[in-house]
């Protein structure tokens, strides 16, 4: 068996034949493989759906009890038969309940690692390597300028920013689903035993997270409380609203983004971010290179991202690769920053 | 140096100049000499050495990473110091840096200034090795010269005062004797070391400042206790000359923020023969005559100064007052004293390029007004239109740094104004990011009919809070166009928003599509109640600066 009978790329997504199931589905399909939560990955309105317990409870908080037609929860490391076609989900540290899928017939395996990271994450289950013959990544930051730093560093920035400023109000910009909670987290590790404030689009899925067993410690919604108590406040909302109408209500505050883009600078400044923290849930660039490694795989498929870096250094390395050119992805996760449409062409024509 | 520039990255980010001032405190408190000590020469603009060129850094680049690599990587983040600090590689082994310990402010300040050309590059690649990220960014912006983070000499002084109980003005006094690492400084505002003695024959001093006079302060002034003399329209600057040991003249001229620009002005440079310190303007005169601000910014402008700029452009001070004079410290003398020493030391001066400003006579303040409204005939003659004003000082002030009350006023003309279209909005910065804050506006072509809208400036001040969340509600709700960060908002006949803009003052200008460049432009007022069908027209405004250069009184 070739790899592309087990595994093609259409445009609804990635397509196993022999099994008739889609991987990450764009669009609706009859029966998916959903490897996490963010929504460009898990979309409502299909079939039948597999996937890990705590996946398929995020999309239930979000789309609703009725987001598919059926659902069938997959146990780590347990393969599944698909007729012809087995299934395997693994841990991929990316966040809770993500999963990467390895898909196996005729003794040719294929794993889809979905979104991943191989950097420490309290909040959810670390990566494992699974060899194979056909790796396929993402490439969210696949450029060697993307290495990130220390967690610990970056939330110490925002630690000691909030003791000499103790009359601001800390806003920080993180993604609902798993970069939020694993800032928390991060921050209790820190010791920060005060309460974290959350914008309200946080409450459900962090709420989902402390019932899952992960440990935030108090968390309070800003909703109608007075300004003057916001003072030394560390609040987390999503990334649009850091300078929107909503962060008006703080005093003074100190804009903060926590996300991998924030390692270019003019990232930073289009979000007009006064703060940036380095904190990704996505591999870097060495993280991915020794990934591609440990699988042992002789061939890598490029999902989305920063394709052409990575497919030149596994060919230049020996591993054959190409870009699949999937489209549909990284629209909520690390989806690359940017508010407003389209890219400035020449600006008015202005005095002094 | 991963500590300096972790401060230079946060600086970078930061726009509120008191949060600024905050972080450099905090960085000063909490890092010892010399360190500090060079992290305040870097951020006050006065360290000296020899830059290494962008290509040495890219030779250096080639040689550790993938071309194809280090292009798309380039082409992703736009700049050629940060791509090198991003993706230089971390030396194998235990660790960032292994077994290279980052170098400090002080070891780079110091090997800098006296390494050989040849071995820069070994140098600098193996402090790049034992730095991070931050790290390796910040000193290659230091060393391509290249470092921009919004920081004034004035804040990083500022910022040594805030250690204790010292003002800013009392930095200044001391600070052109002193060098990096600056110890003695630091012990001073610390309270700890005793005030370092400035031995410079040439120093800084810090200038007095003037208030904006309001109505009300006439009743409480008495016209007989004030002299009055014009405000020109060049820049204040601060001539002073020395003895130095050997008994050869030492001669700096000064900004008005202490900033040596000497070098700009060679030829007043020379001109200053004497053991004394002026305060007055720098001018541009022609046969006599005073240039425009703007004929002055054409010289400011250039990096070097061309022999035939010193003829074409020659620089003139016409003096306002005289601070010391002979070893002598002038300043707690009361003002109509240091007059009389400045004229008589001015005529015995004999040099062509000195004159001093002359004094407005008056009885009342009606008769200032008037002098003020046609300054041709009150004395200003020709050079009437590079008057912005006058200056109204009490007869018995002496000469106090910063901004004193009660002491010196200014009365300046009052702005022009017009009525001009909203066209294009865009955010501010910092706490004004979330706001549409900063207004592209512009006024009608041809003298009447349906013409076009064509930009004529740009203004981001003058509106109260309250205005600023009527305007943010009126771009977010008559955007018809988004350009990445700028939006169009509706502008035509019957559609759209006026603001009244106010300016000091405007000039022909090339650069710009419509010709014409405002300085100082700001919203006034907002124009709810007029339809943009009534708001000037270009004609208007062309009209305006053919009255400013031949120096009329101005409104529109
Ligand atoms: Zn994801």
């Amino acid at each position: 068996m070739r790899p592309s009978d087990l595994l093609v790329s259409t445009p609804a997504g990635l397509y196993c034949p022999p099994a008739d199931v889609h991987i990450d589905p764009v669009r609706p399909v009859a029966r998916a493989l959903i490897t996490h939560g963010h929504s460009d990955h898990a979309r409502s309105g299909h079939g039948a759906v597999l996937a890990t317990a705590e996946t398929l409870a995020i999309m239930a908080v979000r789309y609703g009890e009725d987001f598919a037609g059926s659902t069938q929860a997959a146990d780590l490391g347990k393969p599944i038969d698909l007729g012809g076609v087995t299934a395997t989900f693994h841990p991929a540290g990316h966040v809770l309940g993500s999963a990467q899928i390895a898909v196996e017939s005729g003794g040719l395996r294929i794993v889809a690692s979905g979104d991943y990271k191989r950097a420490r994450d309290p909040t959810c289950r670390p990566f494992e390597p699974v060899p194979c013959d056909v790796f396929i990544t993402e490439a969210t930051f696949g450029l060697p300028v993307f290495r990130h730093p220390d967690t610990r560093a970056e939330v110490d920035k925002l630690l000691a920013s909030v003791r000499l400023f103790p009359e601001r109000c800390h806003i920080v910009g993180a993604y609902a689903l798993g970069k939020a909670q694993r800032l928390m987290s991060l921050l209790r590790e820190a010791g920060w035993d005060g309460p974290i404030h959350i914008h309200g689009a946080l409450e459900k899925l962090t709420a989902f997270y402390e019932a899952s067993g992960v440990p935030l410690g108090p968390v309070v919604k800003t909703a109608g409380l007075p300004k003057a108590a916001l003072a030394g406040a560390i609040v987390i909302c999503p990334p649009g609203q850091i300078q929107d109408l909503w962060s008006r209500r703080f005093p003074d505050p100190v804009t903060a983004f926590a996300s991998g883009w924030m390692r270019v600078r003019a990232r930073a400044r289009q979000r007009g971010v006064e703060l940036p923290l380095v904190v990704s849930d996505h591999a870097d660039w060495n993280d991915l290179i020794a990934t591609i490694g440990e699988t042992g795989a002789g061939e890598v498929w490029v999902t989305h991202g920063q394709e052409d870096a990575l497919v030149h250094w596994c060919i230049t390395h020996g591993i054959r690769a190409r870009p699949l050119h999937l489209v549909g992805y990284g629209d909520e996760g690390e989806a690359e920053p940017g508010d407003e449409p389209a890219p400035t062409p020449a600006t008015p024509e202005t005095g002094t | 140096m991963n500590r300096f520039a972790a401060l230079l990255d946060r600086l970078a980010y930061e726009s509120g100049r008191n949060a600024k001032l905050r972080l450099l405190t905090d960085y000063f408190r909490s890092t010892p000499d010399p360190e500090r000590g060079f992290a305040l020469a870097a951020t006050a603009g006065s360290l000296v050495f020899a830059n290494a060129k962008p290509g040495l850094i890219r030779a250096l680049i080639a040689e550790r990473t993938d071309p194809v690599l280090f292009g798309l990587s380039y082409d992703y983040v736009g700049d050629l110091s940060e791509t090198v600090a991003l993706m230089w590689p971390t030396p194998a082994g235990p660790g960032p840096g292994h077994n290279q310990p980052p170098p400090t402010l002080a070891e780079v300040v110091e090997r800098l200034q006296n390494v050989g050309k040849s071995e820069l590059p070994g140098l600098l690649a193996r402090w790049l090795d034992g730095l991070d990220e931050t790290g390796r960014w910040a000193l290659l912006k230091l060393i391509t010269g290249s470092l921009r983070i919004g920081v004034s000499a004035r804040l990083a002084k500022s910022a040594v005062a805030a250690l204790g109980p010292l003002q800013p003005d009392d930095i200044e006094e001391v600070w052109h004797g002193l060098e990096a690492p600056y110890e003695a400084l630091f012990a001073w505002a610390e309270g700890h070391g005793p005030r370092p003695e400035a031995d410079d024959p040439a120093p800084f001093r810090p200038p007095m400042l003037a208030h904006p006079i309001e109505d009300g302060d006439f009743d409480a002034l008495d016209p007989s206790a004030m002299t009055a003399e014009w405000k020109w329209d060049g820049i204040r600057v601060q001539a002073v000359a020395g003895r130095r040991p050997d008994g050869r003249f030492v001669s700096r001229l000064y900004s008005r923020t202490g900033d040596d620009i000497s070098q700009s002005f060679p030829d007043l440079a020379d001109a200053l023969q004497m053991d004394a310190a002026i305060d007055g303007e720098l001018l541009i005169l022609r046969e006599g005559r005073v240039q425009s601000f703007n004929v002055l910014q054409q010289r400011l402008n250039r990096q070097s100064v061309s022999p035939k700029m010193l003829v074409d452009y020659p620089a003139h001070i016409r003096a306002y007052d005289l601070l010391h004079l002979d070893g002598e410290d002038l300043r707690p003398l009361p003002f109509r004293e240091r007059r009389a020493r400045l004229e008589a030391f001015v005529a015995g001066l004999a040099e062509p390029r000195i004159d001093v400003s002359p004094l407005i006579g008056f009885g009342s303040w009606d008769e200032l007004a008037a002098a003020r409204a046609d300054p041709g005939s009150a004395g200003a003659g020709e050079d009437a239109g590079a008057v912005e004003g006058c200056m109204i000082k009490r007869a018995d002030s002496p000469y106090v740094p910063g901004r004193p009350k009660g002491l010196w006023y200014k009365w300046k003309h009052d702005p022009f104004v017009i009525d001009a279209v909203l066209m294009y909005a865009q955010r501010g910065h910092g706490k004004r990011s979330s706001f549409y804050s900063d207004f592209t506006f512009g006024v009608w072509t041809g003298e009447e009919g349906p013409g076009d809208l064509v930009p004529v400036g740009k203004a981001y001040f003058g509106f109260t809070d309250a205005e600023l969340q009527e305007l943010d509600r009126f771009v977010r709700r008559n955007t018809v166009n988004r350009f990445g960060p700028v939006r169009e908002v509706v502008h035509a006949p019957d559609q759209g928003l006026v603001l009244e803009v106010a300016f000091e003052g405007i000039a022909r200008s090339a650069r710009h599509k419509s010709g014409v460049a405002m300085r100082f432009p700001r919203v006034s007022r907002i124009r709810w109640d007029k339809p943009p069908g009534e708001a000037d027209r270009l004609p208007t405004l062309e009209r305006l600066i053919a009255r400013h250069e031949t120096g009329q009184a101005r409104s529109a």
